[in-house]
């Protein structure tokens, strides 16, 4: 069951729906009653991408088609590149979806910028992205989701990691009428590495889902992971995150933490952290915490002389922004700095 | 510069407060001494508007204004700061970002311009320099992770940065050792003038050898039970806060 074979065979019974239970909190059979009209082809937009002239290369998927040099997406071993990759949705009421595949051969270094961007009301899009990294390889992977509000969107990667790879990635979502952002990670251990962070700010009827699973197969292996958000209004935060460590994945030290802030009585978050270890010798740990914000700070900062909306506005801003200092490549957290504040980029 | 009259408040639905009256004038340096759960804290929450402290009967000005009416903000861009017991951590906000803002917030209540970085950078070197205070550590998150004796020190670091009118200082001495304890008093005899006007909140005399007060009053019970100089304090080390709590 998932948004790409319905999107295929044009059946909405195919939609995945709360009896599967990895879907349970973003249900998308009981939302859509009838799939909309595939997406035209659309023109390249005019603007630029949250991004902006960031990297060396773009490449534009548009209602689902892709514009530009998909090759660059297929690193040669030892090549270095920054690319940007901008899933842009420009009908409005419309369906579509895309496929992709990215590889690094052994060595090489990838930073992504990825971007959904909604440029149109109430579509419905899926994105597929199939990653392989060689041994030694390093994709650092930003993804930046700007849905409309009254978008259906759903994007899922799963990862494939050689031994000595490195995956680094950060999430950021404002969510959307729905919105799941999911990445699988097979991890082979080995010295792999994986750290995968994201944080939301939901507001309104806005809806965001961060799921994602990482299944360590191997010996001496590393996942970290943070995720951060902030739901106010009505909106709904989801965050699932599995680690297994599987029989004989020895010695591997995984740590995952989940912290909200929930800033009115009717926002939600609903959260499902799950560390499975199934081998021995491990070092794994998470946290979740779900709270407002800390009134005793709020007094302390008041009472320096700061209006009550700047205190608010700061402590909000330090508690998103611990995910974005973790953003290596650093124009890209400069760039992203802003969304901290208000969810913008400035 | 301060003036309280027969103030009463209440944190839930306990009356801590009943019928404090005090004067404090410009350039003098006033010691609230008292004994565990007198009020002292809480006379200090309700002079900065912190929320669950109700005040059921009293006033409370600064320099003739309304101070309960105002807004916690509001009350510390007419001068008012309070140095805390336990100060917060302030996780993910380097010292000097906290700082610079609370500074602006300030300037902008009072129709003022932003504070220059270059500006706050030389003054924030100087008053550094003055409290010990490696400038490093006003690069880190605020409080988090500091020693008791450093998280004081960076009140007395932003007292001075703020110079505000009227400090409040809440247990200043708790969690410092002899050395911390005479920078940190060094640091507050150094902000004494004519126009600025100090409570020094303490349960033990030992602070008061350092910061020496004009005037000491004994807070019981929820009132100021005696009043006198510095040799209250003397005797009060010598003694116990037994008979005042027993008259109360």
């Amino acid at each position: 069951m998932t948004l790409a074979a319905a999107l295929r065979d044009r059946d909405v019974a195919q939609l995945p729906s709360r009896r599967d239970e990895d879907w349970r909190w973003t249900d998308l059979r009981a939302l859509i009653r009838e799939l909309p009209a595939p997406s035209p082809a659309a023109a390249a937009p005019a603007q630029a991408g949250p991004f902006g002239a960031l990297g060396d290369a773009e490449i534009l998927v548009v209602n689902g088609r892709v514009i530009g040099d998909e090759s660059l997406l297929r690193l040669a071993p030892g090549h270095t590149r920054t690319v940007r990759l901008r899933f842009v949705s420009a009908t409005a009421g419309t369906a579509h979806g895309a496929s992709l595949s990215i590889s690094l051969g052994a060595g090489a270094r990838l930073t992504l910028l990825e971007s959904y961007e909604g440029l149109a009301a109430g579509y419905l899009a899926d994105a597929n992205l199939a990653i392989t990294l060689a041994e030694d390889a390093v994709l650092e992977r930003i993804i930046l989701a700007q849905d409309d509000e009254d978008a259906v969107s759903v994007s899922t990667a799963t990862v494939d990691l050689a031994p000595r790879a490195r995956l680094a990635q950060t999430t950021l979502t404002t969510g959307a009428k729905r919105q799941r952002l999911e990445t699988r990670v097979t991890h082979p251990g080995h010295d792999a590495a994986v750290r995968m962070d994201g944080a939301y700010r939901v507001r309104g009827r806005g809806h965001a889902d961060l799921t994602s699973a990482v299944n360590h197969a191997g010996t001496d292996g590393t996942t970290e992971q943070l995720i951060k958000g902030v739901v106010d209004d009505q909106a709904r935060a989801v965050f699932q995150g599995r680690i297994t460590v599987s029989p004989g994945a020895d010695r591997t030290d995984a740590r995952m933490g989940h912290h909200a802030l929930v800033l009115s009585d009717r926002a939600e978050v609903d959260a499902k952290p799950e560390l499975l270890i199934f081998a021995d010798d491990v070092a794994c740990a998470h946290g979740n915490t779900v709270g407002a914000l800390d009134e005793d700070a709020l007094f302390y900062a008041r009472q320096r002389g700061m209006p009550e909306d700047v205190a608010r506005a700061m402590l909000t801003e330090a508690f998103i922004g611990e995910v974005i200092d973790r953003i290596e490549h650093e124009a890209v957290r400069e760039r992203l700095r802003s969304w901290a504040q208000d969810g913008r980029i400035a | 510069m301060l003036s309280i009259n027969n103030l009463h408040a209440r944190v839930a639905e306990a009356e801590i407060l009943k019928g404090l009256t005090l004067d404090l004038p410009a350039g003098e340096v006033h010691a609230i001494m008292g004994p565990n759960g007198a009020g002292k804290s809480t006379l200090s929450y309700v002079l900065t508007g912190r929320q669950g402290y109700e005040v059921t009967e009293g006033t409370a000005t600064l320099d003739g204004e309304d101070l309960l009416a105002l807004e916690p903000h509001e009350r510390a861009a007419r001068g008012l700061f309070l140095s805390f017991q336990y100060p917060l951590e302030i996780p993910g906000v380097p010292a000097m970002t906290f700082i610079r803002t609370a500074i602006n917030a300030q300037r902008k209540a009072r129709g003022e311009p932003e504070v220059s970085a270059p500006e706050f950078l030389k003054r924030a070197r100087e008053v550094a320099g003055q409290l010990k205070i490696d400038f490093d550590m006003l690069k880190r998150p605020l409080n988090v992770g500091f020693s008791g004796g450093e998280k004081k020190r960076m009140e007395i670091f932003q007292m001075a940065m703020l110079s505000p009118r009227l400090l409040i200082l809440d247990e200043t001495d708790s969690g410092l050792d002899i050395d911390a304890l005479k920078i940190v008093a060094d640091g507050v005899n150094a902000l004494r003038s004519p126009d600025r006007a100090m409570l020094v909140i303490t349960h033990y005399q030992r602070l008061l050898d350092y910061i020496r007060p004009d005037k000491v009053h004994v807070l019981a019970a929820g009132r100021i039970a005696a009043s006198g100089g510095p040799e209250l304090a003397h005797e009060l080390e010598r003694e116990g806060y037994d008979k005042y709590a027993r008259a109360a």
